[in-house]
């Protein structure tokens, strides 16, 4: 299979059949606390692909060639955190200086990703071991980190899209805001299972 | 508030999952047997009551600036000797945890009571928080769990309790059984706080 093919498998497991939300579990607090409108569940979706994929990058390299030649792969978690705090803060001043306009559009949700798990599970799945016992290495790491942010954000603004529409219906005061929102995720988590009988 | 108050508040009335909504991944992610429920509620516990009591003591010579980084490096020290301790005694629950022990990192239960709570009270008050608030969340976890193992295995921390004639609702086990079956859990729960 050639690079492309690979990337094409890589885009349908991260995006489809090993969603991050609704199969891995992973990244649901923003999942269900900011999809109640659709442009603010746009620019979160953005910044989760921007920080996950920075991420990817910096916590591979930071286990390559730090915590691997010295024996100390069981800081992973310790260093994996650091790092990923250390980078939003460094986007967020970057954004912030170079560009207002986008610093707006993101600013309110870049603190929030550092306590996003799927950024945390991204970095730690992509230095586990695969099934064959390989590792991915650099460039797929990458963009494994960025497809997944693809699939968060695409199921963020499907959420979204219905918890809009949601708002109007008349349904009971207990099921109102979070329980609907879980059942519907359930709903949707069930559509997505159509997926898993894929074999590529 | 006294000790006692401080301990019972976490389990029924601030419950992290069911009504302060924190901490959701681990939940749906671990609840599939009673077992798995009751091995991260355990770890996320003690990571809680160590970490509580830590950032308490340390609390008077924390810079405000850099907080949040003081404590999130607290936390990933605590949560690497869970990881590393039951990568050692418990391999098998260890397996099937998985990644959501290093995860525990980023529950937010964890950093919300360190920012909520051990910043601002004694030693004494914080591990009872931590103990409150730690059972609280497994008491979440394992109601959630058995809910899920009953109907979809029909077992009970792996003992049968359902009749050989019972057909097993595998959905349940599956990750759109964990979103419907918190969901319905959440709406009863508001029930029952309308009634009130």
């Amino acid at each position: 299979m050639g690079f492309l093919g690979q990337l094409f498998v890589m885009a349908i497991s991260a995006i489809l059949v090993q969603n991050f939300v609704l199969s891995r579990f992973l990244g649901l607090c923003p999942y269900l606390g900011v999809s109640k409108k659709l442009d603010s569940a746009f620019g979160m979706g953005m910044a989760v692909i921007f920080v996950m994929t920075l991420a990817s990058a910096f916590c591979y390299l930071i286990f390559q060639y730090l915590l691997v030649p010295y024996g100390l792969e069981y800081l992973q978690t310790l260093a994996f955190i650091l790092t990923i705090a250390a980078l939003v803060q460094f986007v967020e001043m970057v954004i912030q200086k170079n560009s207002p306009a986008l610093y707006k559009s993101l600013g309110v949700y870049l603190p929030l990703i550092t306590t996003n798990c799927a950024v945390l599970g991204v970095a730690i799945l992509n230095i586990t071991p695969l099934a064959d016992g390989s590792r991915y290495n650099f460039i797929w790491s990458v963009l494994n980190g960025f497809l997944s942010g693809v699939g968060f954000t695409f199921v963020l603004l499907a959420m979204a899209g219905i918890r809009e529409r949601l708002e109007l219906v008349d349904m009971p005061k207990s099921m109102r805001g979070m329980p609907s929102g879980l059942i519907l995720a359930g709903i949707m988590a069930l559509a997505f299972y159509g997926f898993m009988g894929m074999k590529i | 508030m006294s000790f006692i108050s401080e301990l019972t508040k976490g389990i029924i009335k601030e419950n992290p999952i069911f009504v302060i909504v924190l901490g959701m991944c681990p939940t749906l992610a671990t609840s599939t047997s009673v077992s798995n429920a009751l091995g991260m509620g355990m770890a996320a516990t003690f990571v809680l009551v160590c970490s509580n009591i830590f950032i308490s003591l340390i609390k008077n010579v924390t810079p405000d600036k850099i907080r949040i980084p003081v404590y999130v490096v607290v936390i990933a020290a605590f949560v690497s000797i869970v990881d590393m301790s039951m990568a050692a005694y418990l391999p098998a629950l260890h397996k099937s945890l998985g990644l959501f022990i290093p995860l525990i990192v980023v529950n937010c239960i964890i950093l919300g009571r360190a920012e909520a709570f051990a910043n601002k009270n004694n030693v004494i008050n914080s591990i009872a928080d931590g103990i409150g608030m730690g059972l609280g969340f497994t008491l979440a976890l394992t109601v959630v769990a058995t809910i899920r193992e009953v109907l979809g295995n029909g077992t009970w921390l792996n003992i049968k309790v359902m009749p050989s004639t019972y057909d097993p609702m595998l959905i349940t086990l599956l990750a759109p059984g964990a979103f419907i079956t918190l969901g319905f859990l959440m709406a009863l729960m508001n029930m029952i706080k309308e009634k009130k």
